[in-house]
């Protein structure tokens, strides 16, 4: 293990325009670039048979396998994906003689759920909570709880703009302790609940991406009730202003099942748009009065032109 | 499988011995009676040399256990994944072992192709998950150690909720050095929980001495003591001790 990620033995290694060669499939792997790197590994955009593929590579073999066992089974998952599609596993013996095991998936390609809110607008809000809370029912439903759910693990893609989750590390059978988790997000780290993977912990996590999405900085913890601290954060977020009531039940574990809180999100936005229409719908009789005061200014105005008429002449 | 009890000695430093054996024998020695030794080494701040902390990693391998050195905000993550870590390769050990006895030896998992090599890995899962655990954490209260100590015992809570959302069971203790007249000192006894270890944290002893070999001796010997079995055997399951 290494203090901070620039102690990463891989990274050394790995450079764009070398080739990584598995020692099992005998596949070959141009890297162009990196695409990022967490906790764990590194990520590289690499081609193969003129294809592009995102490969993941790290210090600790078992992690790769770990995350392969779990692509696998969410493969089986029925409808929209549930993470990036499995395409090789693989050793790869580097020329100073380390054997790394690696991955390698789909690309995804995409933007952060922050830059995307705030480029197109917050009426995404909603739409990305019920496009996650939609995953999460189905991952539940097939026995597994998401674990390490954060901004960074999250991406839109475009046309039409749909999340996706990517780095199933920290998923985790339903009942076992969270593989891996993200302080911030964990509520666990806040007082607010075990580590035991349950759908009530993914939804908090949830909570804490949209939260992170308006304070790009997090915060930290204070000694003072948790629970509160957190609440008052949400309120003070005006875009959020809808999902108030439901943000704070998923941070009280009120939740048992993301269907549920996927339920009231939904009345939420109904709510909202009720609100908004009979606010438009106010402005409509304010547009249609406007005429008439314009009229009535119009006759104003020329009376006292008149009356400024009669003065000079 | 048999399910086994793991046995662990979580060490928080932030320097060297200066009295004593050497603690890497210990931890070899700790190691032969079935126990991993862990060392976790707090660094000051960015700027300071881990050269002082050699150490650490000299004693986790001897003890056949995982090492870190870390700045104490991060803390909390790094307790949980070292230990988590450790019992991860305790049980590949095992594993090893008895594929060693299948495949013939020699033979390890990274010898097999990585589909039989996933299949492995939910078994060593499995086992990390169900087995019961012990894990005696050991801290070094030299003077040095004195604006540690909160940050401490917060990770020692968190490390508490991670291990307890397991299948498993656990127990933890914790044992402070140098003690006001042994080597080591007892601060909490063994306890399935460490919520209620905030009111009894170590205070911190003063002098320059810090005995980590003699003080992970002593702590060996703590596995051993009778009221630890008999707490196991109160439990719903028969606790099988096999390492
Ligand atoms: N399939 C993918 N397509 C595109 N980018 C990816 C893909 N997988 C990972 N990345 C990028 O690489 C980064 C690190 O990968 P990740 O799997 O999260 O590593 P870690 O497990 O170390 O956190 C991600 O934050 C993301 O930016
Ligand atoms: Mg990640």
């Amino acid at each position: 293990m290494g203090t901070n990620q620039a102690w990463k033995k891989h990274n050394k290694e790995i450079r764009p325009g070398i080739h990584i060669t598995g020692k099992w499939h005998k596949n070959s792997y141009l890297i162009k670039k990196e695409l990022g790197s967490g906790a764990i590994g590194t990520v590289y955009l690499c081609e193969w048979n003129g294809r592009t593929a995102a490969l993941k590579v790290s210090d600790t073999s078992t992690s790769m396998t770990v995350e392969v066992n779990v692509l696998k089974s969410l493969e089986k998952v029925q409808g929209n994906p549930l993470g990036p599609s499995l395409v090789d596993i693989d050793d790869w013996t580097s020329p100073l003689g380390n054997q790394y095991t690696f991955y390698v998936m789909e690309y995804l390609q995409g933007q952060s759920l922050a830059s995307f809110i705030r480029q197109q607008g917050k009426e995404w809000i909603g739409v990305f909570m019920l496009q996650l809370l939609e995953d999460l029912e189905r991952l539940h439903q097939s026995g597994w709880i998401f674990g390490d759910l954060k901004t960074d693990n999250i991406l839109v893609l475009h046309s039409p703009p749909r999340v996706r989750w990517i780095d199933v590390g920290g998923t985790t059978k339903i009942g076992r302790a969270i593989k891996e988790y993200t302080e911030f997000y964990d509520r666990g780290y806040w007082g607010l609940g075990t580590r035991r993977a349950e759908p009530s912990y993914d939804l908090f996590a949830l909570v804490m991406v949209f939260l992170h999405v308006f304070y790009p900085k997090r915060f930290e913890k204070k000694q003072s009730s948790s629970q509160v601290f957190l609440i008052n954060k949400i309120n003070a977020v005006k875009e959020l202003t809808p999902y108030r009531t439901v943000l704070r039940k998923a941070v009280e574990g009120k939740y048992q099942t993301s269907a549920e809180m996927r339920v009231e999100v939904i009345n939420c936005m109904y709510h909202m748009q009720k609100m908004s229409r009979s606010r438009t719908n106010k402005n409509v009789q304010k547009s249609t009065s406007l005429p008439m005061l314009a009229e009535a200014g119009g006759i104003t105005l020329l009376a006292t032109m008149y009356y400024l008429l009669s003065l000079l002449l | 499988m048999k399910k086994g009890t793991l046995k662990q000695i979580l060490l928080i430093t932030d320097g060297c011995s200066n009295k004593g054996e050497d603690p890497a024998a210990t931890a070899a020695l700790a190691n032969q009676q079935g126990i991993t030794v862990n060392v976790i080494g707090i660094l000051d701040d960015q700027t300071e040399q881990p050269e002082g902390l050699q150490e650490v990693e000299e004693i986790a391998l001897s003890g056949g256990g995982v090492s870190q050195l870390v700045y104490k905000q991060v803390l909390s993550q790094t307790v949980q994944a070292v230990t988590k870590q450790a019992m991860t390769q305790t049980l590949q050990g095992f594993v090893n072992k008895e594929l060693q006895q299948i495949l013939g030896s020699g033979q390890s998992m990274e010898d097999l192709a990585p589909e039989k090599r996933g299949e492995i890995m939910e078994v060593v899962e499995d086992m990390g998950e169900t087995c019961d655990l012990e894990v005696l954490v050991l801290i070094d209260t030299s003077a040095s150690m004195h604006d540690k100590l909160p940050t401490v015992k917060e990770a020692l809570i968190d490390l508490s909720i991670s291990l307890n959302s397991r299948i498993g069971r656990n127990r933890f203790c914790i044992y402070s050095f140098p003690g006001k007249k042994k080597d080591i000192q007892k601060v909490f006894d063994w306890s399935p929980q460490l919520d209620a270890i905030s009111t009894v944290f170590p205070k911190l002893t003063s002098g320059g001495i810090t005995p980590t070999g003699p003080a992970i001796r002593e702590a060996m010997y703590q596995f051993g003591r009778k009221s630890l079995r008999r707490s196991f055997r109160n439990g719903n399951e028969p606790g099988v001790e096999e390492a």
